[in-house]
């Protein structure tokens, strides 16, 4: 069945009596369990995120919670304080589930912020590009094609390297990796928008452009965009535990996953699996939670694929 | 995977498979041939070109030296056979005859002339061997087994010194650092003779049939180079190599129950402590509990000092952080060297007797304090500075930690830009004797002093002291001046002492390596046991 | 088609110059290199010869300027570490990189296209819901904790596999590879199935996609209907028509895993340049990373390049002149 989008004017369907895209959008969703399970795992691990502070064992970050005594035990094990490690605990004795929880916060935290910046550098270029055409359309659409052309990981990596280390810097290079491709989308589907008729009658209503573009071909561009940006939060996250694998990513201060995972690298070996291996799950189940979600929404939303 | 099934796995599949995989995996190195792990990069095959201890390690197969120094960093005879002071300011070397290049040419005095001239003169060196050789500033050959130094002045450190300069043939004065990499200068007169270099990948070397010295075991060695820790590890697990450095203190538990593999272990002659900025009045980062920068420097107060130093739990950070691999320092080079005192022992851990202190200097309720380190730079640099933090926090500092790659902290913490208020930092006595970290750290900075003195401590009485054993060349004199000199600086705590690190290799079951103090990792000294 | 091509090489010159730039600027501001290289046991006057001795202290335009002289002459600067032409060090790694991209590549289409078309065929069947769930494992698999994972099983508790490094080489048809020896094919599996597995899921979905589309046109109907074997219709017709898409992608594939072998360089102390730009970086290496940069950004103009023309034939509705622009 064909996936109708909003502006494309419905067709009465049959079945529902209050037939609304969004509804339909849902049911469309709702078809795929993996999908589901992916949904509702990823609504889990924000809330998790979101509520760290108050649901951890431990505040890993408060220097005075900490006692190295305590370092190294296995998942079970008992602190001096008399709570249970329930994933064990790192060299510097920091829960790990706790440790988990905080790192969830700041891998979603650069992730989804890096996205959302990025998202909307890319969009406003993509609009701009699309409604101004001519030159300087094409000089930002070559600006685009050139960024996208390199590796992901190069950019960060040659960023990083002149940037130096810090948060924030992090999430510039992320930043300046993704913007291209929500640029090219939000471009590519304004190009498509602005030839349809509702366009060309709010332009003759008058309306500014500024209003023409952000009132009227902005929100009709959004399903494509919600696909690009489910996967690059992906990406962003994957991409940032390994720049902090490599060394070059956050400082130790904003412990993410993939800075835990990198952490316990070293004990592998030694048989203290938990200190890496937790984490590494954490963001296993975090990104391929959001894929599946990404998956779906790309089928859903995608009129061209047919089920 | 849960861990159960993890280990029921993996257990079952390596009873099975270890004794059938590993004759392959050592299969291509046959009995006479020998293959390394080394932990750090070499940048050169050059002996002169850059100033590093992992390219003397590897300068040390093919080249000798006139003196050498042993696993303790004693000096003991290389190419010369004897040295001593004539007078205050003249040192005359007897070198060993029937010595042959590895190019067939013999070793004489024209060739010690020749490395001296080389040692300032290579290009483009970003850090060179001169230090080393510029206390010399007249030589005199006697005949060609028999060679006089002067020095301006009286320089007991002559021979130490010269015990870091590798003896490069009269042929190549002039030879290039590529000649060196390529293989085509690269004659010495040691153990191994040179065969292959591939940067960043390995070196190869042959054992020198002719060597004046004892024949190494081995007809050829490999030394890869496996910066990565873990990789490493496995590397030896696996039997790709045969030994390796640096084992890291997260795995040495695992590997010392290991059946395949042998431990060895050393303390070494590195001090890892906290530099402390006792020099300005006003210091960046010791601030007021709402983060404002203090008006007096707290740290300018030895009792302040002496307070953080009570507050460091030093057994836990060995035992837990370095998981024994690291003993608790009360001086800055450990017992048995060189001018090191016996009387140094590591500050006991006393948050009471800290927090007493405080109030006595005027800070009962503490105060702000960021302290910094690097995080690629020593065995887990980072964190024993993280496991400081909570520490200082128990006696009432505020304390944050910053660590960075040691190419922004080096480059931040050091001369001339002295960013940081109180930074964790090691230091290795390449010379095996207590004037090296006193000259480099705790002296007050000037020409040829305090080079790495990041916390600009001064105190008149350490420099004097110290300089006064500098111009000692009476060997228990100078000792004993050096064990002054150190007492008084401690006792001022010019630096926090944390510990002397344990220097662990690995073998394969089967051999045995003799370990050694400097770090160095020599193919010499590697012997089958029994 | 020469105009294109004329134009792209002139876009990247710009791009290159700027990069550069970017990486003088960034690296100066970074730190110094000698507070890295030099030796702890130095003075200030040892210090300042290094200065001198590497041009660091000349203004840094001065420094940039004799930068572009020399790269005009093919010179791109001596590494600070090695004192070696930084060309010749990146160049000596780059076969070693090549080979493990090379058979990353080969590993992902020979596994992925024919999960993918299975998937594609019968969408429906339990195992191709295994591989599309498989595939997006595959992707979302950290490559530096699946690299890990594997040395700990294969080479450390199997002890089948060497954990780390490059096997022996030998010289086929004058080039120098490790692929051809027993020894340089067991020291290249591990490294080349860790770095594949992102690029087979992806190849694996690419194929399915082309698989599904391609399944409902009219030619595939036709063809049944004039009575060829279902195995001959995917094989020869759908397969063909699947391969243009795929070209394209593996093409621009190769330089993403040139780029990503970074990583797996790291954890398999693989020797390419993914290692040594790492160490460049920490060392502050300025004149290896700027020669990188300019090394590997060639590289893709070049593979992009290259996949454009090779798409324009493959496919005569495509031509080059729309990317004008």
């Amino acid at each position: 069945m064909a996936t109708v989008l909003p502006h494309e004017g419905v067709e009465s369907a049959p079945v529902a009596p209050v037939e609304t895209p969004w509804r339909r959008f849902a049911a469309d969703f709702l078809e795929s369990p993996l999908a589901v399970a992916g949904l509702v795992v990823l609504l889990l691990i924000v809330g998790i995120a979101l509520v760290a502070p108050f649901i951890s064992p431990q505040n890993p970050y408060d220097l005075n919670q900490l006692d190295i005594m305590d370092g190294n035990l296995p998942p079970g094990a008992k602190s001096a304080p008399g709570y249970i490690y329930w994933l064990g605990s790192d060299d510097q004795g920091r829960d790990m589930l706790s440790g988990i929880f905080y790192g969830l916060r700041i891998s979603l935290g650069v992730g989804v912020s890096s996205a959302v910046l990025a998202l909307a550098i890319g969009l406003t270029v993509g609009l701009f590009a699309a409604y101004a055409g001519g030159k300087v359309e094409g000089f930002l659409m070559r600006v685009v094609d050139i960024q996208l052309s390199f590796p992901a990981i190069l950019v960060a990596l040659i960023l990083l390297a002149v940037l130096g280390e810090g948060t924030w810097k992090v999430i510039a290079a992320l930043v300046t990796v993704q913007w291209a491709y929500y640029a090219r989308t939000v471009r590519g589907t304004a190009l498509v928008e602005r030839r349809k008729e509702y366009i060309e009658a709010a332009l003759c209503l008058g309306l500014s452009h500024r209003r023409v573009m952000f009132r009227h071909l902005l929100p009709n561009c959004l399903p494509p965009l919600i696909v690009v940006a489910t996967v690059q939060v992906a990406h962003a996250i994957a991409l940032e535990a390994t720049l902090s694998f490599l060394g070059i990513g956050l400082p130790i201060t904003s412990p993410s996953l993939g800075l835990l995972i990198a952490n316990g690298f070293e004990y592998l070996l030694s048989g203290k699996y938990w200190i890496s291996f937790f984490p590494g799950v954490a963001l296993l189940v975090t990104i391929v939670s959001i894929n599946l979600v990404g998956d779906q929404l790309r089928d859903v939303l995608n009129p061209r694929l047919q089920k | 995977m849960n861990r159960m099934s993890w280990r029921v796995l993996a257990g079952a599949f390596a009873a099975a498979m270890i004794s059938i995989a590993n004759p392959f995996a050592i299969g291509p190195a046959g009995a006479q041939d020998l293959t390394i792990g080394l932990g750090a990069n070499v940048t050169s095959i050059d002996p002169h070109f850059h100033n590093l201890s992992p390219n003397s390690n590897v300068a040390t197969h093919i080249f000798d030296k006139l003196i050498d120094q042993d696993e303790q960093q004693k000096l003991v005879p290389g190419l010369a056979t004897e040295w001593k002071s004539l007078d205050d300011t003249t040192w005359e070397f007897k070198l060993r005859r029937g010595v042959k290049f590895h190019d067939g040419s013999d070793f004489t005095a024209d060739d010690v002339v020749a490395t001296l001239k080389r040692v300032p003169w290579v290009p483009n060196s970003p850090s060179s061997f001169r230090i080393y050789t510029q206390a010399i500033t007249a030589h005199e050959i006697v005949d060609p087994f028999t060679i006089r130094f002067k020095t301006a002045a009286p320089y007991p450190l002559l021979p130490t010194d010269l015990s870091t300069v590798f003896i490069v043939s009269k042929k190549n004065e002039q030879a290039p650092t590529g000649d060196f990499n390529n293989g085509k200068a690269a004659i010495g007169t040691g153990p191994f003779k040179f065969v292959e270099y591939v940067p960043g990948d390995r070196i190869v070397v042959t054992r020198n049939d002719a060597y004046w010295g004892k024949k190494p075991e081995w007809a050829k060695a490999t030394l890869k180079l496996i910066t990565n820790n873990s990789a490493r590890v496995a590397a030896l697990l696996a039997g790709d190599v045969q030994l390796i450095e640096a084992v890291p203190a997260t795995d040495y538990a695992k590997l010392k129950t290991n059946a395949n593999v042998a431990l060895s272990q050393i303390v070494g002659n590195r001090v890892i402590y906290l530099h402390v900025d006792s020099y300005r009045d006003q210091t960046p980062f010791a601030t007021d509990k709402a983060g404002a920068v203090l008006p007096n420097n707290p740290l300018k107060d030895a009792r302040v000092r002496k307070a953080l130093s009570k507050a460091i739990n030093r057994p836990a950070i060995s035992e837990r952080i370095m998981e024994g691999l690291a003993i608790p320092a009360g001086g800055v080079l450990a017992e048995g060297f060189f001018g090191s005192s016996p009387k140094l022992k590591p500050e006991a851990y006393d948050p009471e007797g800290a927090r007493k202190l405080l109030t006595e200097a005027g800070y009962p309720n503490g105060f702000g304090l960021t302290i910094h380190g690097p995080n690629d730079r020593y065995p887990n640099d980072e964190k024993v500075l993280q496991a400081v933090g909570p520490m200082f926090n128990r006696i009432g500092i505020d304390t944050k930690v910053v660590t960075q790659p040691w190419a922004t902290f080096a480059s931040q913490g050091s001369a001339p830009n002295y960013a940081y208020s109180l930074m964790l930092v090691g230091w290795g006595a390449g010379t095996g004797e207590v004037s090296s970290p006193l000259r480099s750290l705790l002296m007050t900075v000037g020409p040829g002093r305090g080079g790495s003195n990041r916390g600009r401590y001064s105190n008149a009485k350490v420099d004097e002291l110290t300089n006064q054993a500098l111009a000692t060349v009476d060997d228990a004199k100078r000792d004993k001046l050096l064990q002054e000199a150190t007492e008084v600086a401690m006792a001022d705590v010019g630096l926090i002492p944390l510990h002397y690190q344990i220097n662990v290799w690995g073998t394969r079951k089967g051999l045995t390596y003799k370990p050694r103090a400097d770090e160095y990792t020599l193919a010499m000294s590697v012997s089958r046991s029994n | 088609m020469t105009v294109f091509i004329i134009r792209r090489l002139m876009q990247t010159a710009i791009v290159l110059v700027v990069m550069s730039m970017i990486v003088f600027v960034g690296v100066f501001a970074i730190g110094d290199p000698t507070a890295i290289l030099i030796s702890a046991d130095s003075d200030m006057i040892e210090r300042e010869r290094a200065i001198a001795a590497l041009g660091l202290d000349k203004p840094l335009w001065e420094q940039y300027l004799y930068f572009v002289g020399g790269a005009f002459r093919g010179d791109l600067g001596k590494s600070f570490v090695f004192n070696m032409p930084a060309l010749q060090l990146i160049l000596q790694r780059l076969p070693a990189t090549l080979e493990l991209a090379f058979a990353a590549l080969v590993i992902a289409i020979f596994v992925g296209v024919p999960l993918g078309m299975y998937a594609g065929y019968r969408p429906e069947s339990p195992v191709s819901k295994a591989i599309m769930a498989g595939s997006i494992l595959g992707f979302s698999l950290p490559t530096f904790w699946v690299g890990l994972m594997m040395i700990m099983v294969f080479a450390v508790q199997l002890g089948w596999l060497p954990s780390t490094g490059r096997g022996h080489t030998a010289t086929v048809f004058g080039v120098t590879t490790s692929l051809v020896t027993p020894d340089g094919l067991a020291h290249v599996l591990l490294p080349a199935v860790n770095l594949a597995l992102l690029k087979l899921s992806l190849v694996c979905r690419l194929a399915r996609a082309g698989m599904r589309e391609n399944m409902l046109m009219d030619y595939v109907k036709f063809a049944r209907a004039k009575g060829l074997t279902a195995r001959r219709v995917v094989m020869v017709h759908v397969f063909k028509n699947i391969l243009i898409p795929l070209v394209t992608v593996t093409g621009l594939e190769l330089g993403n895993l040139i780029a990503f072998s970074v990583v797996t360089e790291t954890v398999f102390a693989w020797p390419g340049m993914g290692k040594l730009i790492i160490d460049s970086i920490n060392n502050l290496d300025r004149p290896v990373i700027v020669a990188y940069l300019l090394v590997t950004v060639s590289m893709f103009v070049f593979i992009n390049l290259a996949v454009d023309i090779l798409y324009s034939v493959l496919d005569p509705r495509v031509r080059l002149s729309e990317a004008k622009g």
